[in-house]
């Protein structure tokens, strides 16, 4: 695309007669702040490349079922035949074959592609949900707080400092177990869909405080721009000022933040799984995954390696198209 | 100076206040029956009975909560079931290990110190250092290498980045012992060897994250208009950079880094189960699956103390930096 004059010239000429008049309304079409944006996110290789990359993956977490049709292989399946008499996977790289793509786990045998393919969908799933609500309480309660001032601010800015000042790993550690004794025995089995709940729920409780800080500080900056003032001015009630004035003038900072939350959910699921207390190994997860090819570093290194670069590609990804965006929403950005 | 300090000191007090208040509460209050996790399989209604009053599990929490601050504060006597007279800092006696909590915090906490501290040097001089220079130099090799070096970092994993240092430094080449520790008054020598590869690893993560941080920091700063009234006046460049943009531009760091050391110190978990290592991190790990409430209690609030007190000295540091913070 080139803007030098000589080419626009030779274009009209070209182009003259007839539509002269609905060439020059195109050329004055006025673009919104979204669509300039989508345009530059557009222009952009990394966030193409890294936002395919993404569609792939939310692509396989969807498809799960038909993979697992297609594949022939359930996630439970042992395979204990194809390993030797100390339960190492037979050939090469961890026993990768045509059958088991990314070969079999030490041990039990089972198929290694099957179970990081469950393990993305739980991950994307936790995730995602966890981002969704921790949006939504600390858009919530950061605009309340921003908006509003006074004991709420007060209370909400403390409520930020402490959460800050909890170790989060070893919070969130004590209360898995400690909520899932709440509820079910100290022998009962806890299903996958309360831990993968309580997951979700720790994430919520301990995401939202950044976010409400982040909106809190963008809503006092516009709480006395003038347009703000008139709307008050006109009688605008709590409603029509938080919804209709001052959200949509913070939705860019709003959505940067989503998308760096996301991966760093995952992560953190993966590392609370990883130290034993998120998913147990009933539901497959990445970070179970890892925790466990741990005792094979010398004996199959292979194990780690495809759960650890899965991983890595997801979360590089997020961060890389979260990057993306935010050039794209603010043309003053430079990272 | 006097009167920030205290004012700053006194709300570090309430804050752990109410995090003592708020993990006592999770702990010991939240669970259907929390002597059932400090039970053996072989235990007994009258065990459990026994545990119970010796915990003064039957008493209001409030009693239970300032029993368990007076035995950090003067010391308590725990009953002769739970080891005696437990001295000052008393954390309480854990029913898993059999031993006074205090002991146990001993014996670990020096594990997580070794680890942590000589990584939080490395990270930091190696973050910042890395930062710093690839923002003078905009665009040159240097800083498209720092950019991509800090965005791998920023997504890789320590368990995976530990697990190849593993496979390739020990289990390959056999350059390196499996991880262990050795106290550093013992054998300062094997304590190093033992405990390279974690401070290579945390190192490598987080000076990812200070790369990034502090050369966009430090871009900004450049661009400000104090920066080039001191280029204007004729001052040298080592001048201008050294003294007035690094002053500038490293307050945002120096805050997220006593967060992040304030945090490792608590425990660094997934460092110590990578390598084997038992840290404080592991042994929070370790308590929670056993249940055994008083050791998670400690190692809670510890982990909160030194977040606390590092929050203390990034605002003193803050007021050294900064004199407009002393005033405000």
């Amino acid at each position: 695309m080139s803007l030098s004059p000589v080419e626009g010239v030779a274009l009209a000429e070209i182009e003259s007669p007839g539509d002269g008049d609905e060439r020059r309304e195109k050329e004055f079409v006025g673009r919104s702040p979204g669509q300039l944006a989508a345009a530059r996110l557009r222009r952009d290789r990394t966030a193409l490349v890294s936002g395919a990359l993404l569609v792939f993956f939310v692509l396989v977490a969807l498809a799960v079922p038909l993979i697992e049709a297609l594949y022939g292989v359930g996630p439970k399946e042992q395979f204990q035949g194809r390993l030797d008499g100390y339960g190492m996977p037979l050939g090469y790289a961890g026993g990768v074959t045509g059958e088991h793509w990314f070969g079999l786990e030490p041990g039990l045998g089972r198929d290694i592609f099957i179970r990081m393919v469950h393990g993305l969908r739980t991950s994307l799933f936790i995730a995602f949900a966890a981002a969704v609500l921790t949006a939504v309480i600390g858009v919530t309660l950061g605009t309340l707080a921003g908006y509003l001032g006074g004991w709420l601010d007060t209370v909400i800015n403390w409520i930020t400092d402490l959460t800050l000042a909890m170790p989060f790993l070893i919070i969130a550690l004590a209360l898995m177990p400690t909520v899932a004794l709440r509820f079910y025995g100290q022998r009962e089995a806890v299903p996958a869909y309360f831990q993968i709940g309580v997951l979700i729920a720790i994430f919520a409780l301990f995401g939202w405080t950044s976010t409400a800080r982040l909106v809190r500080g963008q809503i006092i900056a516009l709480r006395e721009r003038e347009f703000v003032e008139a709307a008050r001015a006109s009688g605008a009630g709590l409603g029509h000022m938080l919804f209709r004035q001052l959200l949509p003038n913070v939705w860019a900072p709003i959505l940067v933040a989503f998308s760096l939350a996301v991966p760093q959910y995952i992560t953190s699921e993966a590392a609370l799984s990883f130290i034993g207390v998120g998913l147990t190994d009933e539901t497959p997860s990445f970070g179970r995954m890892i925790y466990r090819s741990l005792d094979y570093l010398q004996t199959d290194p292979a194990y780690v390696f495809f759960p650890g670069i899965t991983i890595f590609a997801l979360v590089f990804a997020f961060n890389l198209f979260g990057d993306a965006l935010r050039d794209a929403l603010d043309p003053k950005s430079s990272r | 100076m006097t009167r920030f300090l205290i004012r700053r000191l006194l709300s570090a007090a309430l804050t752990l206040f109410a995090v003592s208040v708020l993990s006592f509460l999770m702990f010991f209050a939240l669970p259907r029956d929390p002597v059932s996790g400090m039970c053996p399989k072989n235990c007994n209604p009258e065990r459990l009975e026994r545990v119970r009053q010796e915990l003064g599990l039957r008493d209001p929490l409030i009693s239970q909560y300032a029993g368990y601050m007076k035995g950090i504060v003067t010391g308590r006597d725990l009953g002769s079931a739970q080891g005696g007279r437990c001295d000052a800092p008393c954390l309480g006696w854990s029913y898993v290990s059999n031993e006074a909590v205090s002991d146990t915090i001993a014996r670990v906490l020096p594990v997580t110190l070794s680890i942590v501290i000589p990584a939080a040097i490395l990270w930091l001089l190696l973050g910042v250092g890395l930062g710093m220079l690839s923002a003078l130099r905009r665009g040159s090799w240097l800083d498209r290498a720092a950019i991509g070096f800090s965005l791998t970092g920023a997504s890789l994993q320590l368990y995976f980045v530990g697990a190849v240092l593993l496979i390739v430094f020990v289990y390959n080449l056999r350059l390196l012992p499996v991880p262990s520790y050795t106290s550093l008054f013992d054998n300062p020598v094997k304590w190093s060897s033992g405990l390279v590869l974690a401070w290579v690893a945390l190192a490598f993560l987080f000076s990812a994250i200070y790369a990034r941080l502090s050369r966009a920091q430090m871009l900004e700063t450049l661009s400000e208009d104090f920066v080039r009234t001191a280029r204007a006046k004729g001052l040298a460049k080592r001048a201008v950079y050294g003294r007035h943009a690094l002053r500038a531009a490293i307050t945002p760091v120096v805050t997220i880094a006593g967060l992040d050391v304030g945090g490792a110190l608590g425990g660094t978990v997934i460092t110590e189960t990578t390598f084997g290592l038992n840290g404080m991190g592991r042994t929070a790990v370790d308590a929670v699956r056993a249940g055994d409430l008083p050791t998670i209690m400690a190692t809670v609030l510890i982990a909160a103390v030194f977040v606390v007190l590092a929050n203390v000295v990034v605002d003193l540091l803050y007021a050294v930096i900064d004199p407009r913070v002393r005033l405000g």
